[in-house]
C-alpha cells in the first residue's frame, strides 16, 4: 500500500517524480518533521536502528582488526550512529522515497562505520609505493590455468601502465587495484575526494583499454581475454 | 591486502582495466545503492532500473564492499 507522491512532497519528496512512498517510510518522515515529543521519540528510535546497523558492520569486520578491543568497537559503532543521524537529518529533504526510508537511513550508518573501520585498519600504515607491485605484472608467465593470450594482455597492460599513464594515474591505479587500498583511505591521504580519485582511476583504465585496442588486443567482460 | 601476484591473470586484468560498460560515479553509487538493493530484494530488475551501477560495483572494490554490507544487513533484517 502506498501514499501518493503529492502527500510525500509535503515532506520534501521530489514532486516531479512519480514515486509513491510506502506507509512506513511516510510515517518516519511525518514523525521526523513533527515538533516536540513525537519528533524526539522518532529520533531516539532512528538512532537505535542506526546503532544496530553500525554494530553489524563493526562485527562483520572485527576479525580483520585484532588490535581493537571490545570497548573500541562499541565506541566506534556509537560514533558512527551519531554521525549517521546528523547526516540523515541534513539530507532528509533529499529523500525521495525511492527506497524504504530505513534502507536509505541504514546506508549512512553502514558507510560511517565502514569508513571509520577502514581508516583504523590503515592507521599508521604507509600506502605501498607504486613500484612495488605493478612491475610484477610483466613477469606473469602462462600457467596451466592462464593461457598465452592472457599473458600477452598482461604484458601489454604492464607496458601501457609504464608508458601511457601519468605518475599520478599510475599511483592511483596501483594503490586501488593491486594493493587494495580503500578509495576513502587513499582520498584521505591525498587530501582529495573519493569521486576525484575514481575519476583518475576511470581515466587511467580508459587509457589502458585504448592502448590495447590500438594494438589489436581486446579484453572482454570480467577479464575474459580475446584477441581480435 | 592480497598482492597482485596471488591473482590469476584474468582477475588481474579485470581489476586493472575495470568495467567495459558505462558506469556511475562513487557519489551516484551511494545515492542510488539503497534503491538498487530494494529492487533486488523485491525481485525486480535493478540493473535496468539503475543503469551503470552494477558496472561501478565491479570496478570499485570499496563501493562493492559497502554494497555487500547493506545487502547483508538487510538480508538479516527482513
Amino acid at each position: 500500500m502506498t501514499i501518493d507522491v503529492a502527500l510525500a512532497s509535503t515532506f520534501g519528496a521530489n514532486p516531479a517524480s512519480d514515486v509513491a512512498i510506502d506507509i512506513e517510510s511516510h510515517t518516519w518522515l511525518r514523525r521526523l518533521h513533527a515538533d516536540g515529543p513525537e519528533r524526539d521519540q522518532a529520533l531516539s528510535e532512528l538512532r537505535e536502528l542506526l546503532l544496530r546497523a553500525a554494530r553489524f558492520e563493526v562485527h562483520r569486520r572485527r576479525t580483520g582488526m585484532p588490535h581493537l578491543r571490545g570497548n573500541d568497537y562499541d565506541d566506534l559503532a556509537q560514533h558512527s550512529a551519531d554521525d549517521a543521524l546528523v547526516a540523515i537529518l541534513g539530507k532528509l529533504d533529499s529523500y525521495r522515497g525511492e527506497s524504504r526510508f530505513t534502507t536509505w537511513a541504514y546506508k549512512f550508518a553502514l558507510l560511517e562505520a565502514a569508513v571509520k573501520l577502514r581508516c583504523r585498519a590503515w592507521q599508521g600504515q604507509e600506502i605501498p609505493r607504486d613500484t612495488e607491485h605493478w612491475s610484477l605484472i610483466a613477469d606473469q608467465r602462462p600457467t596451466p590455468d592462464q593461457d598465452a593470450q592472457t599473458a600477452e594482455l598482461l604484458r601489454a597492460v604492464s607496458a601501457a601502465i609504464e608508458q601511457e599513464l601519468t605518475a599520478h594515474q599510475r599511483k592511483v591505479l596501483v594503490a586501488l587495484t593491486l594493493n587494495n587500498v580503500p578509495i576513502d583511505v587513499l582520498a584521505g591521504r591525498q587530501n582529495t575526494t573519493r569521486g576525484a580519485l575514481y575519476k583518475t582511476l576511470h581515466d587511467a583504465r580508459r587509457k589502458l583499454r585504448n592502448c590495447l585496442s590500438a594494438r589489436g588486443l581486446r579484453i572482454g567482460h570480467f577479464g575474459q581475454s580475446e584477441i581480435l | 591486502m592480497s598482492p597482485s601476484e596471488h591473482l590469476d591473470g584474468n582477475r588481474l586484468l579485470s581489476r586493472l582495466l575495470g568495467p567495459e560498460e558505462p558506469e556511475v560515479t562513487c557519489e551516484e553509487c551511494f545515492e542510488h545503492i539503497d534503491r538498487y538493493i530494494d529492487f533486488e530484494l523485491a525481485g525486480g530488475d535493478a540493473d535496468s532500473a539503475i543503469p551503470g551501477l552494477r558496472p561501478h560495483l565491479e570496478g570499485c572494490p570499496t563501493c562493492h564492499e559497502d554494497y555487500d554490507s547493506l545487502r547483508a544487513f538487510l538480508g538479516e533484517e527482513r
